[in-house]
């Protein structure tokens, strides 16, 4: 791991709910300008890292560190300033609100704020949707938007939580497409997703989580033919 | 013609209940609180601007352009204070913090001002007497007028505010899904103080007229928030919905005063009652409320 340039760091990250245990001492790096892969079965607590890394969730222990500053107690607001976005798996878009709206609450102020917006709505197709209300567009649309208004943000690490679920094998190849400018602008990237062939196409480094731990972490070609892993995510059954 | 002036004069009033209404819409709408204290905060309001009266013997009008910037600044401390803590304990929270806030104003009232009946009338000169005869039975009050037009502006200060302002984009945001807003970078914390505060800083301004219009007393607060309630309800919670809610209830208690004038109030809650029990009052239910 580039521990010398990472950017964003969870350490010891434990998470309990009640007597459920989601996450147990998960550590967790993302290098600057790196693109990290996260699968795992369903419950392993992907989505439940993503939460803490945005802020929506403190963790019971364990830090979350930003740059090199400790954030693990700060707003999700103030974290998306410092440069964290994050998209939801299930579009989450104002629905009263235009396209361009969304994106534009989303960006800094003034003329700025309208120059980021109508960039980040042709990088993501949306120019021709601009004036359509969010709760009006369809799931491809959606998740362009969700994409949109979390790149509206400026981040420097992207979490992406299965943006490419529910689409077709076209409609991922465009979001793909997508996601590589961005990640040739140096923006971090961390993308759990359970359709390992669009991952691979993007990532520099795949993670898989088990029951709450990290079971493997490397290269994803590694990873990927790793014994726990095929176990785990896979059930054993990949010929 | 003695009706078509009872329409015109509820249609008047109807601007009072909706400069009244706006703000308790404007608070539903943003952070689903139900403002029972809303009422009470327009009667500080009047109490505010009558002590000022009092003391300089300036215009009222005058006045409230100082009390105006003091009730938005107390309604972002409530928020900050009071109502978001509260908020954080789920949806009957406020509500009940919100019932005690307006026992605590009335009682804070009675023990300042003495349960006399206070009035603006005398001090707001020729606009409280100001009227176009138009026949024998139908005159157009300046005042109605005034407060209708003062109405109509908050309102569409509002709508321009929500729809064409950073601020006004980020309330909307937050008002359809806190968390997200908060996510792509934007304070709930601030955006939900200053919706309070606008909020709180309009039933000022009702009280304000209320108080030129007729006469208040600590404990007129209860009343003036059933009214401003009603008038959300029948417009539909929506913010421009309080206008035409609060000129039917205007209307509602105008015809009901003039068949008797004990049938005033009851006219107007009957209409309100009909509204509820109506196949639309069922949709008004279930809706989503937008701000």
């Amino acid at each position: 791991m580039q521990t010398s340039t990472s950017i964003l760091e969870a350490a010891g990250i434990g998470q309990r709910f009640g007597a459920l245990v989601v996450l147990d001492g998960v550590n967790f790096t993302v290098g600057a300008g790196e693109a990290v892969g996260v699968v795992g079965p369903n419950g392993a607590g992907k989505t439940t890292l993503l939460n803490i890394l945005a802020g929506s969730l403190r963790p019971t222990s364990g830090t979350v560190q930003f740059l090199g500053a400790d954030v693990t107690k700060l707003r999700s607001d103030r974290r998306c300033r410092l440069g964290i976005a994050r998209t939801f798996q299930v579009p989450r878009p104002f629905g009263g609100m235009t396209v361009f709206e969304n994106v534009l609450v989303a960006t800094g102020r003034g003329r700025a704020g309208y120059e980021r917006s109508v960039e980040v709505l042709e990088l993501s197709g949306l120019v021709e949707l601009a004036n359509r209300r969010a709760d009006n567009l369809g799931l491809m649309h959606r998740k362009r938007l969700e994409l949109a208004r979390a790149l509206a943000t400026d981040p420097q690490v992207l979490l992406l939580d299965e943006i490419g679920g529910g689409l077709t094998d076209a409609e991922a190849a465009e979001l793909v497409h997508t996601i590589k400018v961005v990640q040739g602008r140096n923006v971090a990237i961390v993308w759990i997703e359970h359709i390992v062939h669009v991952l691979m196409q993007v990532i520099d480094r795949l993670v898989c989580f088990d029951a709450g731990r990290v079971i493997a972490d490397g290269e994803p070609e590694t990873v990927i033919g790793d014994a726990a892993v095929i176990d785990a995510y896979l059930g054993g059954n990949r010929s | 013609m003695v009706w078509a002036n009872a329409v015109l004069q509820g249609v008047l009033l109807g601007g009072l209940y909706a400069l009244l209404a706006c703000g308790l819409a404007l608070m539903f709408g943003v952070m689903r609180i139900i403002n029972l204290a809303h009422g009470d905060i327009a009667i500080l309001g009047a109490y505010l601007i009558w002590v000022a009266v009092d003391h300089t013997s300036m215009s009222p009008f005058l006045a409230a352009l100082l009390v105006l910037p003091i009730m938005l600044g107390l309604g972002y401390l409530l928020q900050i204070v009071l109502l978001e803590r509260s908020l954080r304990a789920g949806p009957l929270v406020p509500l009940l913090t919100t019932f005690g806030l307006a026992i605590a104003i009335q009682n804070i009232l009675l023990q300042v001002f003495s349960p006399d009946v206070q009035s603006l009338g005398g001090s707001a000169g020729d606009i409280t007497t100001v009227s176009w005869q138009i026949n024998d039975q139908v005159s157009i009050p300046g005042l109605g007028i005034l407060i209708l037009a003062i109405a109509v502006t908050v309102l569409g200060g509002l709508h321009l505010f929500l729809s064409h302002t950073r601020l006004g984009r980020e309330m909307r945001a937050t008002a359809q899904d806190p968390d997200t807003a908060q996510l792509v970078g934007i304070n709930a914390r601030d955006v939900y103080a200053r919706a309070t505060a606008i909020a709180v800083a309009t039933a000022a301004l009702a009280g304000l007229f209320l108080a030129i219009r007729s006469v208040f007393d600590p404990s007129s607060g209860p009343t003036q928030l059933i009214f401003a309630f009603e008038a959300v309800v029948i417009g539909g919670f929506s913010l421009w919905g309080t206008l035409l809610g609060g000129i039917v209830l205007g209307v509602a208690q105008a015809i009901g005063a003039q068949i008797d004038p004990n049938y005033s109030l009851l006219a107007g809650h009957l209409v309100f009652l009909a509204v509820l029990a109506s196949p639309r009052g069922g949709l008004l239910v279930s809706r989503r409320v937008q701000a």
